[in-house]
């Protein structure tokens, strides 16, 4: 299980390069929304491996947020305002 | 065996959500980007969250995990696909190899971006 979490570390840092590296602006916002899903999923790996069965709320409040923050990065560069 | 399939189920969601990262990192523009890591992290994420059912049970942790790996599957293309539109529009250029832009094509052929940015 631990290899399983280091491997999806792994592939957070991948997205942390596309983030810190990404030419424009949506490559890193699509980097942080794919690496706020990651989390969620070693949060969800965490549950099971120390037996705390409140961290899959956590899970799904990570899911929740970065969609909600992608959506309204997505409206102000089509350049509608929110409740457009 | 149920233990078993749910090893199964997590080593192949942590496959597919590390080569999506490989992707993010390796592709050429923004688009094949996040085509890449979207559709692997999406398929990915709901193999662990069906894996977390599978070793949890019918539990309260197992059934929220069928819900969350519900609830990324639906809103993770909804979410890229409203960003590479917005991306579109915003002026990001495609890469210079790129075969087919349907969105160009479906207004006239007049393309909607204007400059560099």
């Amino acid at each position: 299980m631990t290899i399983l979490i280091v491997v999806l570390s792994l592939g957070a840092f991948f997205c942390l390069y596309r983030a810190l590296q990404g030419p424009s602006i949506p490559d890193r916002a699509i980097a942080v929304d794919i690496m706020a899903v990651i989390f969620s999923s070693i949060t969800a790996l965490m549950a099971i491996e120390y037996k705390l069965a409140y961290l899959i709320d956590l899970s799904i409040a990570l899911a929740v947020i970065s969609f909600v923050g992608t959506l309204a990065l997505a409206k102000y560069l089509e350049g509608r305002s929110l409740d457009d | 065996m149920i233990d078993v399939l749910g090893w199964i189920s997590l080593c192949t969601g942590v496959g597919f959500t590390v080569l999506g990262c490989l992707g993010l990192v390796r592709f050429p523009d923004l688009y094949n980007r996040m085509q890449a890591a979207t559709k692997c992290v999406t398929l990915g994420t709901c193999g662990i969250m069906l894996g977390v059912f599978l070793k949890s049970g019918f539990g309260a942790l197992g059934v929220k995990a069928l819900l969350c790996a519900l609830f990324v599957l639906i809103t993770v293309p909804v979410a890229a696909h409203a960003l590479a539109r917005g991306s579109l529009i915003f002026g990001v250029k495609l890469w210079k190899d790129t075969v087919k832009d349907e969105f160009t094509d479906d207004r006239g052929g007049e393309s909607i971006i204007e400059g560099p940015k």
